[in-house]
């Protein structure tokens, strides 16, 4: 089927659900064995078990930098191909991506609180992925204060794309900062530096959350649709009221 | 006279007029910058070294708080629809509006910010640089503003939103502004890389942000 077939919202929904119930299996599938694959991984020798809090850290670290990539090419679709679809995608992926960015935040901190000492640092990574967060943020307020659907996708649409083209200049000018008031401070070591018997862990963990994220994506699209049908059956159902009393 | 400067001649003038914005900035940048002293208490010493991030702490906010009138007042009253409907293209349109705004708003902030680092103990020598770094960062301030203010226009809710959309997209050139002011007066980094960055940001903006702005309002309004 192509994509130009979900172009409409009925065969979307109909597709949507025979393939969620199964997207979701597989999701709890693959998260049970990620966490069995955690349990089993070892301590690290200096952090003892905090070093666990990586295993839901990282991917949601990952996740929350996909959400605006999906984003950014929901955006192209509803200002180019002006895909029907496209500018319900872009809306249903904020707050997923909100939240995600959000794990990563708590996450960060309460890892940093027993590893580094403090809950918060202003370091630049953590400060990048704080910006990208208010960006997300100002995004759900760009859609709460607009009550017309049609008007605010392709406002949303326009601030995914400067924000896309602006996530990279705030992660280099954070770091740019960073390396002139205080030295870096080293997360973790580098990813091929990882042993295989945390790294697994990790990677299986890593699709887990990714497949969590597109189940989440398609059940808030087809809310989405949903609730804009909701809308215009009450706005259909006021105009009828109105007119039977005229 | 071409359109281009038609506009901004016009633009210029309803701004210093009843009713326009241009003062009303560096109004509340005395107001914000006279208030930091009471909450950090008037250490002299302090205050000379923190001067130059409350001055552009200050411009930043001051150059937010006309932007949602930029094209709020023209919508309302019709000629928004006369220039997208015009023949001078909507960016090129966008880009008047923006350096009018600019002109009338950044540029007396950039002037009055010497007068302003008196009060904060911040060197005579090293206001200048202060000012410098002011003069190339806020074009870039109402370039990216431009964007924020053509988004809340179509989305006919101005103010609140706009200020949550803008300000963290301006969060780099605080980040090389400060950066770029504390190198010239303290050392030991260069200035020149921070400020370099700090015009690239500018012009990248004003290329980027008329375009931007434009789309929004194109695809808002239509």
């Amino acid at each position: 089927m192509a994509v130009i077939d979900l172009a409409n919202p009925t065969r979307f929904l109909n597709v949507v659900d025979r393939v969620l119930p199964w997207l979701a299996g597989v999701t709890a599938l693959v998260f049970a064995y990620g966490l069995y694959r955690v349990l089993g991984a070892p301590d690290d020798y200096q952090q003892g078990a905090t070093v666990k809090i990586m295993f839901i850290h990282v991917p949601a670290a990952w996740l929350s930098m996909m959400g605006w990539g999906v984003m950014t090419v929901a955006a192209l679709g509803t200002l180019v191909w002006r895909h029907p679809l496209a500018d319900v995608a872009g809306k249903a992926a904020a707050p997923v991506g909100a939240a995600f960015t959000f794990i990563c935040l708590i996450t960060g901190s309460l890892w940093g609180r027993p590893t580094w000492g403090t809950y918060w640092v202003w370091d630049a990574r953590l400060t990048s992925v704080l910006v990208l967060f208010l960006l997300y943020l100002g995004m759900l307020a760009l859609y709460w204060t607009a009550e017309d659907p049609g008007r605010s996708s392709r406002a949303a649409a326009i601030l995914a794309l400067v924000g896309a083209v602006n996530i990279p200049i705030i992660k280099f000018s954070v770091e740019w900062w960073n390396t002139l008031h205080q030295p870096a401070s080293i997360l973790r070591t580098g990813g091929s530096a990882i042993d295989p018997s945390i790294l697994w862990p990790l990677l299986v963990m890593a699709l887990a959350f990714t497949l969590l994220f597109f189940t989440l994506h398609l059940a808030a699209m087809r809310n989405e649709i949903l609730r804009r049908r909701v809308r215009t059956m009450q706005m259909m159902q006021a105009q009828h009221l109105a007119g039977a009393e005229t | 006279m071409s359109a281009f400067t038609a506009l901004l001649i016009r633009d210029m003038r309803l701004s210093v007029r009843v009713g326009g914005g241009a003062l009303m900035g560096v109004l509340f940048f005395l107001i914000v910058v006279v208030m930091m002293p009471f909450a950090i208490g008037p250490d002299l010493n302090l205050l000379a070294r923190i001067g130059p991030a409350i001055l552009w702490l200050g411009a930043l906010l001051a150059s937010l708080l006309a932007l949602d009138r930029l094209f709020a007042t023209d919508y309302e009253d019709g000629s928004l629809d006369l220039l997208m409907m015009g023949r001078m293209p909507l960016e090129l349109a966008v880009a008047a509006k923006a350096i009018a705004h600019w002109l009338t708003t950044g540029l007396p902030l950039v002037v009055i910010a010497p007068v302003l680092g008196l009060m904060l103990n911040v060197e005579m020598n090293a206001m200048g640089w202060v000012a410098l770094t002011l003069l190339a960062g806020t074009p870039a301030l109402t370039f990216i503003g431009v964007i924020g203010a053509a988004l809340a226009v179509t989305l006919r809710r101005g103010g609140l939103l706009l200020a949550v959309l803008v300000l963290p997209l301006t969060i780099p050139v605080l980040i090389f502004g400060v950066a770029a002011a504390n190198a010239a007066i303290m050392g030991p980094q260069p200035f020149g890389p921070p400020f370099t960055i700090l015009c690239a940001l500018s012009l990248a903006s004003f290329a980027l942000g008329p375009f931007a702005a434009a789309a929004a309002l194109r695809h808002g309004l239509e």
